[in-house]
Parts: structure tokens; C-alpha cells; sequence
């Protein structure tokens, strides 16, 4: 073992461990933003300003029952968590957060930050995250509950309706990155037109961002699309029957696949570790702005937007969204071939 | 990390963490079910009948579109890396392709199979007819 393999999995012991707090600390933020929106406090009492108020939420559900009703599935119902948990952990295993860097000159070649460095990299990002509608499918199956099969058939529908428009928006980044690894793209960004204006992918597809994080939202099941689990519906939707820490792995999952959205939203559109005032082996501080802005922007439309009708977001989803898509792609692929040639 | 291991090491990773926490959750909570504890949830009244009935034909008609433009877009990504090098011609390629798919789209959202309200077109069609 030589000290940049050593290094390389002290990176990805980091990325996961950093995967855990993200999800800590956006249930954190989502109430302390839900808070403020609502003009009162939010969570306050558990450390300062409530900080440690994760911790104590989940040593809480550490010491509750686990409760499995009569008629379930008994291996699927404790499957479906795990898978959950583990796919979107994955996932994020494809996404790049930094530039290659020495690490100040401690070792002689480059290390990339980053768990994977993979030249599909769009690709697997994409099969993993299809993945994670396995567990919530599973979890509502397996329940034996109404509420739960409901929400788990309504988000598969809902995943794989809205998964078209994100996959064809992302076509669209591949087409002028002309590659599908996630760290060609983001290199391909660097630099500025005219000198003031950053080579965002944004500026040149801001349907295609627009679209990106829509179908974004909807993947995650979140607010105003968060159908699997609307409360006033369905109960608790697909986790209706779960408690105890198999209950708390279904929204970690959502919080994990949360940020990984933001962070390929910041790869492919947002330019990734690329900006002003830092030099490149600082860029990981650029990407967490972008990537804290997003997960902002995540929350702020929770708290704003109420919850779509079912056949609403299918409308919105296979009539306006995934048209709108397909023509910012094949608009896209003719302006880099009129631009290009 | 070059090439696969990261993301082998991220799925033992993943595993691990929600094995360790579900243990540790059994080890540390409490159990004693009842019979009213292990009943499926149904608003506190006694549940009826089995959970897993026939649902909506809804679900399988979009799984079923689903599978079709999912393949779509799969042609699509190589095609995306590549479109520099086949110029023109393969961008016409891709258009005809689209055009194809299309006619089945125009057929589907036709078809009612994209509305999912009451208000559905397909329902108003038929009031429509049968008032006629």
C-alpha cells in the first residue's frame, strides 16, 4: 500500500462521512429555514441554536421499537431501507467535487478528489439514482399497508415519468461537453467568454436547467411533487408502517439523493470547482457554495410551493416537460453543428 | 480513485453503515408487539381486507411508455458524445427517429393515457358521445 492509495481512500472515507453530515444537517436547515419562513424559531433547545438537534433526533430513533406489521414481507420490508440508503450513497460515487491537487506538494502526481473517476461517469450517476426507486417500490409493497402500496406506485410512476425529461436535459449537456465524464465536463467550463462571463453550461442551456431541476425535484420526491409520501393523502405514503431507524434511512436516502442532485446540477451547469478569487486547489470551496445554494433553493420551494394534483404533475411531466426537453435537444445539436462546422 | 473500486467501495460502504444502524437499533430498542401494534395502519380502524388488490391500469400503461422513450434516450447519449463526428447526417438520423416516435406520442396523449383526472379528455369524449 503506498500513500496514494492511502490518500485516495482517506478521500473516499471523507466524501461518505461528509455524505452522512449533508443529510444531518439539511434535516437541520429545513427546519431552521422552515422556521424563518414561518416566523418562529425552529429547532433551538438541543445545543446551540439547536445545532445538535440531528444527533438527538436520531439517538431517539436508535431506542424506539421496531415495529414489522402482520403480513409483511419480512426480508423486503427490512430490504427496502438499505436499498435505499446504499443507492444513494453510490450514486454520489460517480460525481467529482475538486480539482486534481498535490495536496501541497505532498505527493508527486495528482490525486483527483472524488471517490470515482469514471469516463461514463453521466451514465452511472443516472443507473444508480433509477436505482433508488427499487427501495421506495419495494417499501410499499412489502408493507402490506394501502397507504404504503399507494406511495410506493405512485412514485415509481412519478420517477420514471419525470426521469425522461432529466435524462433528455441531460442529453443536451453531453452534446456540447461531447463527452460523458463528469469531470471532462466540468473542465470543459473553465474560463470566461469575453473575459467577465463564466463558460457556465447554464448560460448556454437555461431551459435545459430549468428542466434539469424540475425533474430534479420530482426525482427526490420532493415538495410540490412529493406525491409518495403526501401526508394529508396517504398517511406517510410509502414509510407509513416503518419505524425506528428503518424508518430514519427512507429520508436520509432523500436528503443524500438531494445533494447528489445539486452536486451534478453544479458539475454539469454550474461550472463544478470553477470560479473566481480561489486558486484551483481551493475550487471544492466554490463547489460546496453552489452545491449549499441549490440544496437552498431545494428548501425554499418546499416551504413556498403547495403540492401539485397526481394527474396535474403527470400532465406537467408528459405534456409540457418532456417536449420542452426533447426540443432543447435537438435545437442544442443543431446550433453546436451550424456553430461548430 | 481511478476506474470502479470507489464505487464498489461506496456500495460496502453504504451496505455496512445501514446494517450497522438497523443492529444497533435492535439491540438497543425496545420489543414488545401486540396485536394492535402489528396491524397495518388504516386511521385506527380495524384494517380491511389485504393491501396488495388490483391497482390502476394507469401505472402499467405509463411503466409501458416508459420503457419505450427510456430506450429512446439510451440511443441518444452515444449518439450525444459522437454528434461532432457524424455532422449533419446523423442529426438528420436522429430527427427521422424522433419523427417516428413521435406519431406513437401524438397516439398516447390521443389516447387519454397521459390524462389522469377526472377531467380527463377521454371522459369528456365519451360524455360527449353518449349526450349525442
Amino acid at each position: 500500500m503506498d500513500l496514494r492509495f492511502l490518500i485516495q481512500l482517506g478521500i473516499i472515507g471523507l466524501t461518505f462521512f461528509m455524505l452522512i453530515n449533508a443529510s444531518a444537517l439539511l434535516v437541520y436547515a429545513e427546519r431552521k429555514v422552515m422556521g424563518f419562513m414561518q416566523q418562529r424559531y425552529g429547532p433551538y433547545l438541543v445545543g446551540p441554536h439547536g445545532l445538535l438537534q440531528p444527533l438527538a433526533d436520531i439517538l431517539k430513533l436508535l431506542m424506539k421499537e421496531e415495529l414489522r406489521p402482520r403480513g409483511a414481507d419480512r426480508w423486503l420490508f427490512t430490504l427496502a431501507p438499505i436499498l435505499s440508503v446504499t443507492a444513494a450513497f453510490a450514486a454520489f460515487a460517480a460525481v467529482p467535487w475538486g480539482a486534481e491537487t498535490t495536496l501541497f506538494g505532498l505527493l508527486d502526481e495528482p490525486v483527483k478528489l472524488g471517490v470515482a473517476d469514471i469516463n461514463v461517469g453521466v451514465l452511472v450517476v443516472f443507473a444508480i439514482t433509477s436505482m433508488g426507486v427499487y427501495g421506495i417500490v419495494l417499501a410499499g409493497w412489502s408493507s402490506n399497508s394501502k397507504y404504503s402500496l399507494l406511495g410506493g406506485l405512485r412514485s415509481s410512476a412519478q420517477m420514471i415519468s419525470y426521469e425522461l425529461s432529466y435524462a433528455t436535459a441531460l442529453a443536451a449537456v453531453i452534446l456540447l461537453a461531447g463527452s460523458l465524464s463528469l469531470r471532462e465536463t466540468v473542465d470543459a467550463q473553465a474560463g470566461y467568454w469575453f473575459g467577465v462571463i463564466p463558460r457556465w453550461y447554464v448560460f448556454l442551456q437555461p431551459l435545459g436547467f430549468i428542466i434539469y431541476m424540475i425533474a430534479g425535484v420530482a426525482e427526490t420526491n420532493r415538495a410540490p411533487f412529493d406525491f409518495p409520501e403526501a401526508e394529508q393523502e396517504l398517511v406517510a405514503g410509502y414509510n407509513t408502517e416503518y419505524s425506528s431507524v428503518r424508518f430514519a434511512l427512507f429520508p436520509q436516502a432523500e436528503y443524500i439523493n438531494m445533494t447528489t442532485m445539486a452536486a451534478v446540477a453544479t458539475d454539469l451547469y454550474l461550472g463544478g470547482w470553477h470560479g473566481p478569487f480561489l486558486p484551483p486547489e481551493y475550487g471544492w470551496i466554490w463547489f460546496l457554495v453552489k452545491v449549499g445554494a441549490i440544496l437552498f433553493a431545494y428548501i425554499w420551494v418546499r416551504w413556498t410551493v403547495p403540492r401539485y394534483r397526481y394527474d396535474q404533475l403527470m400532465r406537467f411531466g408528459w405534456k409540457w416537460l418532456f417536449p420542452a426537453s426533447v426540443v432543447n435537444l435537438i435545437v442544442t445539436a443543431a446550433l453546436v453543428l451550424a456553430l461548430n462546422a | 480513485m481511478d476506474g470502479w473500486l470507489g464505487v464498489v467501495i461506496m456500495i460496502v460502504l453504504g451496505v455496512g453503515f445501514a446494517g450497522v444502524m438497523i443492529g444497533l437499533s435492535i439491540l438497543l430498542g425496545p420489543r414488545n408487539p401486540t396485536p394492535e401494534k402489528l396491524a397495518p395502519y388504516e386511521c385506527g380502524m380495524p384494517a380491511v381486507g389485504d393491501a396488495r388488490e388490483r391497482h390502476s391500469v394507469k401505472f402499467y400503461l405509463v411503466a409501458m411508455i416508459f420503457l419505450l422513450f427510456d430506450i429512446e434516450i439510451a440511443f441518444l447519449y452515444p449518439w450525444a458524445v459522437a454528434l461532432r463526428d457524424l455532422g449533419w447526417a446523423g442529426f438528420m438520423q436522429v430527427v427521422t427517429f424522433f419523427l417516428i416516435l413521435s406519431v406513437g406520442y401524438i397516439y398516447v396523449w390521443r389516447k387519454g393515457v397521459l390524462d389522469w383526472g377526472p377531467v380527463a379528455r377521454a371522459v369528456r369524449r365519451q360524455v360527449r358521445d353518449k349526450a349525442a
